[in-house]
């Protein structure tokens, strides 16, 4: 199959980006400043990510869309104000995880922002669920743009004006380029930042004015550098269909007047692990000295019983050390518990530890 | 000291008497990105021509090291795996790995020169 490109690629290639294959498209995992300098360039002023390999799924429809889709995903979606966005996911019978998503709640009915890997699938396990009754565009026309970090909202504001009065995890529709762009202020940094939908013509030109502005292009390589030491999950390394939203330590995300009633698919597993306990769960693990340990490292207890398995592991750039995410057995689950990581046939210490690793500083409350 | 020589899995190594001071390449680095982690022999062990003689790990992966000669590592660059980035900043200099007696000379022989060298970064980069 055909790599498939952006419509920032050309952009990517004059910026010296170099390019991976990730989910079908090539994709800049770095510019030439490298993951660090972009990692903390983010954190500190204005970073670029181009996302438009994600789904934007638009789905059309009135209460009756809504009610249908509170029997997918657990989220009091009768309630949601119109143009706020909530995390949820996309489930199986057996609460297994399909996808992640960003839903919010528009005008003509929902906007559904999924994993590039699994949006096509998602669209047809979408549609098979709902049937034919409410009009589904998983939109190539338009592509998304992530800025994020300290400066954005006064970059994005310049360009796009009005978007500093969104409050975290709301959108909105703003006029701008002469069309519609769909904003949220919302991103995967652990930091204030918003991500643009605009129409593929025009990406190019939008991102060249924020590079105009003072904000940099970041590639795919600091984007999971940041989203790692916010302690957020990747589709794919902390989630996957063999995992529930218990498991990964997201029940926070699972609407509590869904969870007693139970009429979403997924929800009688998810009630049973409330319950009794998941027998594993996602937890934050610091590995002393400098020591990385990447996706499959096993984990140890004090005696020679592995006990479970990192999901990601890398160096934080901001923490200034390793860092990793990992799945343990239940009663290793506690923060300071002592763990051992097998890292080329030796095993090193390692604590259990709080998520995230660095503070988020999301704006909350703007109006 | 004699002329630096580099190895196809982007090493280079000079000598001084029969000892031997061995690093990655500039290019190496470029490969790579930013470093963040690296471990290198004991000092006192024996490595052999080809074998791993340490590790580093970028933000992104880890890769061995291996050394183009064998002998017995006399010294590691402690400054190194303090302070990783050192490599980045200055792979074919201060940021040397480590220093080996040598017991065979010869074996410096099949190495490439600095032009051969990058004639064949820039092949094998493509």
């Amino acid at each position: 199959m055909e790599i498939k490109k952006t419509s920032l690629n050309k952009l990517h290639q004059s910026n010296n980006a170099k390019f991976v294959e990730f989910a079908g498209y090539e994709m800049p995992i770095q510019y030439s400043k490298g993951i660090i300098e972009e990692h903390k360039f983010t954190r500190s002023h204005s970073g670029i990510f181009d996302v438009s390999h994600m789904g934007q799924l638009f789905i059309y429809g009135d209460e009756n869309l809504t009610e249908e889709l509170e029997k997918i995903f657990p989220l009091d979606l009768k309630n949601l104000k119109q143009n706020s966005s909530k995390y949820s996911f996309l489930m199986n019978e057996d609460a297994g995880i399909y996808d992640d998503l960003i839903i919010t709640k528009i005008e003509e009915g929902y906007l559904v922002i999924l994993n590039a890997a699994c949006k096509d699938k998602d669209y047809q396990i979408l549609s098979n669920l709902l049937g034919t009754k409410f009009k589904m565009n998983l939109d190539n026309n338009r592509s998304l743009i992530a800025v994020q970090g300290p400066k954005s909202v006064e970059i994005l504001n310049s360009i796009i004006n009005g978007v500093d009065q969104l409050n975290f995890m709301s959108g909105n529709w703003f006029d701008s380029y002469n069309q519609k762009l769909f904003v949220t202020r919302s991103g995967y940094t652990g930091e204030d930042g918003f991500e643009i939908s605009i129409s593929n013509e025009n990406a190019e030109k939008f991102v060249q004015n924020l590079i105009e502005k003072g904000a940099q292009l970041i590639g795919l390589g600091a984007r999971d550098t940041l989203r790692l030491e916010a302690g957020l999950c990747l589709y794919g390394h902390e989630l996957d269909i063999n995992k529930t939203p218990v498991e990964a330590n997201l029940k926070w995300a699972i609407s509590k007047n869904r969870l007693s009633n139970g009429d979403f698919i997924g929800s009688k597993n998810i009630m049973k692990q409330i319950q009794e306990g998941a027998s594993q769960i996602r937890v934050g693990i610091k590995p002393e000295g400098r020591l990385i340990a990447r996706e499959k490292t096993k984990i140890f207890d004090d005696t020679e019983k592995q006990i479970g398995e990192i999901t990601s592991g890398t160096f934080g750039p901001s923490v200034n050390g390793p860092i990793a995410m990992g799945y343990v057995d239940k009663e290793f689950s506690k923060v300071d518990t002592k763990i051992f990581l097998e890292v080329r046939g030796k095993k090193h210490q390692a604590n259990v530890c709080p998520l995230p690793f660095y503070k988020k500083n999301y704006v909350k409350g703007v109006n | 000291m004699s002329e630096v020589k580099f190895s196809k899995e982007h090493e280079w190594i000079t000598l001084e008497g029969d000892v031997a001071t061995i690093g990655i390449t500039k290019h190496a680095t470029e490969m790579l990105g930013d470093i963040v982690f690296a471990e290198l022999p004991e000092k006192g062990s024996n490595v052999e021509k080809d074998g791993t003689a340490g590790v580093v790990e970028s933000t992104k992966a880890a890769s061995d090291v291996y050394t183009p000669v064998s002998g017995e590592v006399v010294d590691t660059n402690q400054a190194i795996v303090d302070d990783p980035s050192k490599i980045n900043e200055d792979p074919e200099g201060s940021a040397w790995f480590f220093k080996l007696k040598m017991k065979d000379q010869s074996e410096m022989d099949g190495l490439m020169n600095k032009e051969e060298y990058d004639k064949f970064a820039k092949e094998s980069a493509s």
